[in-house]
């Protein structure tokens, strides 16, 4: 019993790892509709950023998380301006080509550049041993990146949802000409979420190296969960995103640990039914 | 008149072989993944072959080096494949080295087969590959071996129980066989045992199984690469022991240990080569690396690199450059020397590599987090696959 307790928490821990790097996705291919497979390009951008920070120029911890997202909204805004802009109206294909390219030459970029060898990070102290609650171990990293991962789920799902800002977005999104035609500004505000999704995606990088590791191969490894997990929530939705990261988080682990033979494949089999049963996702509309 | 044409048709010809041993290089086919998973292991044999040539120069016997390298992407046997023909047909090599993952080797062995190229094989852990292929020679280790030292390292420390957790391939289905077996043969008792896939990059779920079964050691196989620190770290923090940590070297690989810090200290691993192994062979090795590239962590892969062309320089020594694929395997068979990582030979009966294998513990040493070799096998031989 105990054990599914344990379970359950590395589950939701999981779950939130999961969620602090799709909660960038879920802004450029969820919200603006861009499909962004260099999503976790730029998070390996913030988590080398973070890293080399602390193992080489001694930053403090949480001044090198902010600058790993600083670093990776502008590597993301330099992208958007150059080259994914033109491709807002195209069509989904030629923007998986593009991305996709922008991910190998990342991916070379990064091998050439920092080497191909494992980047370790160090956590500070108070970050670092386990909080003992009665029989359960909590690890305090994870239980910062549960707490890291609410903050960000509330300030998204208020940026979004009640601010101008959000608010223009999602018009932009749902009839861009109507949006231009009201005197807003939509090539601007595209860049701005885009640079906003890239600095929550070096944030999600550099939060998750602890867990996750960190090697030039990073942005290509996690791309399948990540497009599960902002797909299955339904795109364009933040709680979606949300509930999926915790619901993947939660399966992988029990699955594994109920039925370690075929564990690996539950969740790939939960992304197909569910998607079989609502093709837009958990939360998401029809387009 | 006809001794004159004679003479001028000798010294035409002594001065084509002279030119032919000037063009025609020593030709090494070199196949490590570059790029992908294993690419830092790619890199770091790189090293080794620039540690190499500063040390045995670049021309042996009349012949110059060339080692033509090819990046197989990681764990891709019809790349793996592709290339090594390739280099076969049209650079025409005199020798396949290099090799990192078991399916890629599997692919190439038998082109060295059918077109009679020696392969030296740097890594490729499971038992059973050399058998059909007898031009194939291997330097590594095989995870059956470090399996079976394991097991009977386990019941001489009086453990009770053991739960053993590999990676789901391959190898580690070899490792685990080959540990059941063993270990039950010397009396002990399974509590129990689970594969990853893989690609598994999350454990607590094997973790909390093998905390629910509550053994006396954890047997475990995960291939060196980014995810036994997290294995380790998870371990830690699941608030399970690491000194209960019974492994093949692998998992406290030296490129990988920094990253598991403090999560690895206690864990107690059977390898070929440790970074620390006190020896003169050894401490020139890694000065020449060091010098060369001082971030680059030395670990088993440009050890054994280094070992292998220490090997086809000796062969191609021994014949003065002319290269018969059968007498180059006759040599091969009679390798016998002092490696960086310990004595070594090969075995002429299975073309595997006979060596020391070296028990270590981790350890912090001036604030480094190190394997510390605290006891010996001489003389290992691959034991042959359990299944």
């Amino acid at each position: 019993m105990l054990g599914l307790v344990n379970i359950l928490i590395g589950g939701i821990a999981y779950g939130f790892v999961l969620f602090l790097m799709a909660g960038g996705l879920s802004i450029t291919l969820g919200l603006m509709g861009f499909a962004n497979m260099a999503h976790a390009a730029l998070a390996m951008v913030g988590g080398y950023t973070a890293a080399l920070l602390i193992g080489k120029a001694g930053w403090p911890f949480l001044a090198a998380l902010a600058m790993a997202g600083v670093t990776a909204a502008l590597v993301g805004a330099v992208l958007e301006r150059t080259l994914f802009r033109r491709l807002y109206q195209a069509s989904e294909l030629e923007q998986v080509l593009l991305t996709i390219g922008v991910v190998y030459v990342a991916i070379a970029a990064a091998t050439y550049l920092v080497g191909p060898e494992q980047m370790a990070i160090t956590v500070p102290a108070w970050l670092d041993g386990n909080l003992r609650l009665g029989p359960i171990d909590l690890n305090r990293y994870r239980l910062f990146l549960i707490g890291s991962g609410v903050a960000l789920l509330l300030s998204l799902v208020h940026l979004i949802e009640h601010t101008t800002f959000g608010a223009k977005i999602r018009a932009a999104v749902f009839n861009r000409r109507m949006t231009a035609s009201c005197g807003i500004d939509v090539d601007k505000l595209y860049a701005l979420a885009f640079a906003l999704g890239s600095a929550l995606a070096g944030l999600g990088g550099a939060l998750s190296i602890k867990l996750l590791g960190l090697d030039p191969n990073f942005p290509i490894k996690f791309l399948t969960e990540l497009l599960i997990v902002v797909s299955v929530g339904g795109l364009g939705s933040l709680r979606g995103t949300f509930l999926a990261a915790m619901l993947f988080g939660i399966i992988d682990v029990v699955g594994k640990y109920l039925l370690p033979e075929i564990g690996a494949f539950i969740i790939y089999a939960t992304a197909l039914a569910l998607l079989t049963v609502r093709p837009q996702g958990l939360v998401g509309r029809l387009r | 008149m006809i001794a004159k044409i004679v003479i001028a048709a000798a010294a035409m010809l002594a001065a084509t072989a002279c030119a032919n041993a000037e063009d025609r290089p020593l030709k090494i086919g070199w196949l490590m993944s570059y790029t992908g998973p294993g690419a830092a292991a790619g890199a770091a044999s790189d090293t080794a072959i620039e540690v190499f040539f500063k040390k045995f120069g670049r021309t042996i016997a009349g012949r110059k080096t060339e080692i033509i390298k090819r990046d197989t992407t990681g764990p891709a046997p019809d790349v793996a494949r592709r290339l090594a023909q390739e280099l076969i047909v049209g650079e025409k090599v005199d020798f396949l080295a290099g090799m990192d993952f078991t399916p890629n080797t599997m692919a190439v062995a038998p082109l060295s087969t059918s077109a009679k190229v020696p392969l030296l094989i740097v890594n490729s852990a499971t038992s059973g590959i050399l058998a059909k292929h007898p031009y194939a020679v291997r330097f590594g280790f095989t995870t059956t071996e470090m399996a079976q030292q394991l097991a009977g390292y386990a019941s001489k420390q009086g453990f009770k129980s053991v739960y053993t957790f590999v990676q789901e391939f391959e190898p580690g289905l070899d490792a685990e066989a080959m540990f059941l077996r063993e270990y039950k043969a010397a009396g002990g008792t399974i509590a129990g045992s689970v594969r990853a896939p893989l690609k598994a990059t999350d454990f607590s779920a094997y973790i909390q199984r093998i905390k629910d079964a509550n053994p006396d050691a954890v047997f475990v196989f995960m291939t060196a690469s980014e995810l036994p620190p997290i294995f380790l770290r998870q371990f830690k923090e699941a608030g399970l022991d690491p000194a209960k940590i019974i492994g093949i070297g692998d998992i406290t690989d030296e490129a990988s240990l920094p990253s598991a810090g403090d999560a690895a200290l206690g864990v107690v691993t059977a390898f070929h080569y440790t970074q620390t192994h006190d020896s003169a062979a050894n401490k020139e090795f890694i000065d020449a690396f060091k010098s060369l590239a001082p971030e680059r962590p030395v670990s088993f892969v440009p050890v054994v690199s280094y070992d292998v062309l220490r090997a086809i320089y000796q062969v191609v020594e021994a014949q003065k450059g002319e290269l018969t694929p059968d007498r180059t395997m006759e040599l091969l068979k009679q390798i016998k020397f002092e490696s960086p990582r310990g004595p070594i030979a090969i075995d002429p009966a299975t073309r595997d590599i006979v060596q020391t294998i070296w028990f270590r513990k981790v350890e912090k040493r001036d604030g480094q987090i190190v394997n510390v070799e605290f006891a010996s096998t001489p003389d290992v031989k691959d034991p042959g696959s359990a299944r």
